[in-house]
């Protein structure tokens, strides 16, 4: 397929997917490449050994992000992915790991010390815990904050707000109250994308089911 | 009357022990919104520990709500100095999932654009390294070009800061001719005239060398593992720039050389900004001697609305105008990072997309984080002045960092 969109051009991914994969064994899950990025899935005990192997054999020096993402459906549902580059072969690939709640991830603190943060801005947001980092505190929320706000569960309004309070001349935290509902509109066309019953089809489906 | 010898204040078994102190988060050399907790050794800083996250506004809890076009105005109030080049690694970004054409004026008026707003960044963050080090003149006289630039924004898009001009498939509207003439003699004339004089009042300014030569220095094989990107990264000596081994929209036509630093230090790093200046105004220069005629966004009406005349005149042009700004476009499902050289480095966006008119995530990365992060092991060993011109180095917009 012609590529038509201008987004970064690097190296042609070419032969990368079957090569990295026959290199990680069966530390891969799965391989794929699509809209032009690999994407490497691999099994989370060995993450850090995988990712070393890619660092120090395939000259993906650089540690770019560490990105969170939830998927609650899933029966892990979280996906930590790692973006790293090569500056001298000019490549970028994506490596995964899916975890839970509970199940920790090995830190990758040991290969980059970039990784620190990157670690903690995943635990703060999303409760992912990385074993073997030693400085895991929250980063981005509020001093004493709870819960994990980019979950797909945490309300976007969140649960509590503060305000100043002239009567106790300090800040103030307090549960979330608002005025009116928060405005989430669904704009998704009811003939395609909505994926709930529009108000009196209820009954046309009832009939379908008394056919059948 | 004998005279008295002053005793140093440490003489005989006093021992001082450390003490720890805030840097910010008011303090105007903080950039914004930053609190060090700095242990310190009399004036030697022993240790840092950045708080960051004073600014953190859930920009991509936000996004996950908003359709796509929705969402991009929240990049321009992530690095609220360089909106644009925010801007621009999104819109690549979605263009990359729907794998849309853009015009290839279009192209050109985002470099021309996206370089101008490097100019722009680069203003504000070498006015500010100078200030922050004692210099108050250049400040003062670089915001003059720093306005100028604002007013070409506005001029393009109607806003001064957050202009939201980049859009999928294109940019929002075209730019009149006269304003393409006086950005090319602008660039010619008072850029150079007035950035010279600022320049020539700081570059072989003894005091701003004393403060900055041989401050933090960072050697290749750090630069890599911090992850460091940018202006940051060059200084270092390594010739990394996306703009030119990653190419997006028209930068492969562009000729410009990548400035690198040879002692990485902060003096280094600033002096990479300062000839990305010149290298930028090159851009823009090809830009506006190549720029051909033609639609600035992608004709697809899936992507990019129609014209406003065509709407009174098609059906079909107001049925695309209506669901574009209702239900918005449909991003296939997949997942993509796009990453753009802004002014302060690699500006990174991790969007996921299930097929709906909602990005699912959109993670962005920004170049303060890994910067930042390497504050202790950049200024262990300084003097507590130095961390403000290593912070003034590194250029941090917290807009961007705590996100």
């Amino acid at each position: 397929m012609a590529v038509l969109h201008s987004a970064p051009k690097f190296a042609s991914n070419e032969g990368v997917k079957d090569a990295l994969s026959k290199a990680l064994g069966d530390r891969l899950v799965e391989a794929r490449e699509e809209h032009g990025e690999i994407l490497l899935t691999v099994k989370r005990e060995s993450v850090e050994d995988a990712l070393r192997l890619l660092r120090d054999d395939h000259e993906y020096q650089q540690l770019m992000e560490i990105a969170g993402v939830d998927y609650p459906e899933r029966e892990e549902r979280f996906e930590v992915v790692y973006m790293l580059l090569s500056v001298t072969r000019n490549h970028r690939v994506m490596v995964k790991v899916s975890t839970d709640e509970n199940t920790p991830v090995p830190t990758v603190t040991t290969l980059w010390p970039n990784a620190g943060w990157l670690e903690r801005e995943v635990f703060d947001l999303y409760g992912v815990v990385f074993a073997g980092n030693t400085d895991l505190r929250r980063i981005l929320t509020d001093y004493g904050f709870e819960g994990h706000p980019f979950r797909k569960d945490f309300p976007l309004t969140g649960y509590t707000e503060l305000r100043y309070s002239e009567d106790e001349k300090r800040v103030v935290y307090e549960p979330v109250e608002l005025a009116q509902d928060l405005r989430q509109f669904d704009f998704m066309s009811p003939w395609e994308g909505a994926d709930y019953v529009l108000p009196g089809d209820e009954k046309a489906e009832a009939d379908k089911e008394d056919d059948a | 009357m004998s005279i008295q010898l002053e005793e140093s204040p440490t003489t005989g078994d006093e021992v001082i022990s450390n003490y720890t102190i805030n840097f910010g988060p008011q303090h105007p050399a903080a950039h914004g919104v930053l609190r060090m907790v700095m242990e310190l050794d009399g004036e030697i800083i022993e240790r840092i520990d950045p708080h960051v996250g004073l600014l953190h506004r859930g920009t991509e809890k936000l996004i996950e709500h908003k359709t796509y076009l929705q969402a991009l105005p929240y990049f321009d109030r992530l690095d609220y100095c360089s909106p644009l080049c925010q801007e621009h690694s999104y819109v690549l970004a979605i263009e990359k999932l729907l794998d849309v054409e853009v015009p290839e004026r279009g192209q050109y008026l985002r470099v021309l654009f996206a370089e101008l707003t490097r100019i722009c960044n680069h203003m504000l963050n070498i006015g500010a390294h100078v200030m922050d080090v004692g210099a108050m003149t250049p400040n003062l006289w670089v915001f003059e070009l720093r306005e100028d630039c604002m007013n070409f924004f506005e001029r393009a898009s109607g806003a001064r800061m957050h202009a939201a001009w980049f859009r999928p498939g294109g940019v929002h509207q075209d730019v009149p001719e006269q304003l393409l003439t006086d950005i090319g003699e602008w660039i010619d004339g008072r850029l150079p005239e007035l950035f010279g004089d600022a320049m020539s009042l700081v570059l072989d300014n003894r005091i701003f060398k004393q403060r900055n030569v041989d401050i933090a220095h960072v050697s290749k094989e750090d630069a890599l593992a911090w992850g460091f990107s940018g202006p940051m990264i060059r200084a270092a000596g390594i010739p990394w720039d996306l703009r030119k081994s990653q190419p997006y929209d028209v930068y492969d036509r562009m000729e410009f050389d990548i400035p690198v630093g040879t002692n990485s230090d902060c003096y280094d790093r600033f002096m990479v900004r300062v000839k990305e200046v010149y290298e930028s105004a090159k851009i823009i220069k090809q830009c506006i001697a190549e720029m051909p005629q033609g639609p600035v966004a992608s004709t697809d009406g899936k992507v990019s609305p129609p014209k406003r005349g065509e709407m009174k005149q098609s059906m079909e042009a107001l049925i695309h105008h209506f669901k574009l700004y209702t239900e918005g476009f449909h991003v296939p499902a997949g997942e993509v990072y796009v990453a753009t050289e802004s002014p302060k480095g690699e500006f990174g966006v991790y969007l996921v997309g299930d097929g709906s008119n909602r990005p699912y995530r959109c993670k962005i990365r920004p170049t303060a984080f890994s910067h930042l992060q390497a504050m202790d092991f950049m200024c262990k060993g300084h003097m507590l002045p130095d961390a403000t011109a290593i912070l003034g180095a590194i250029d941090v917009v917290f807009g961007e960092c705590d996100r």
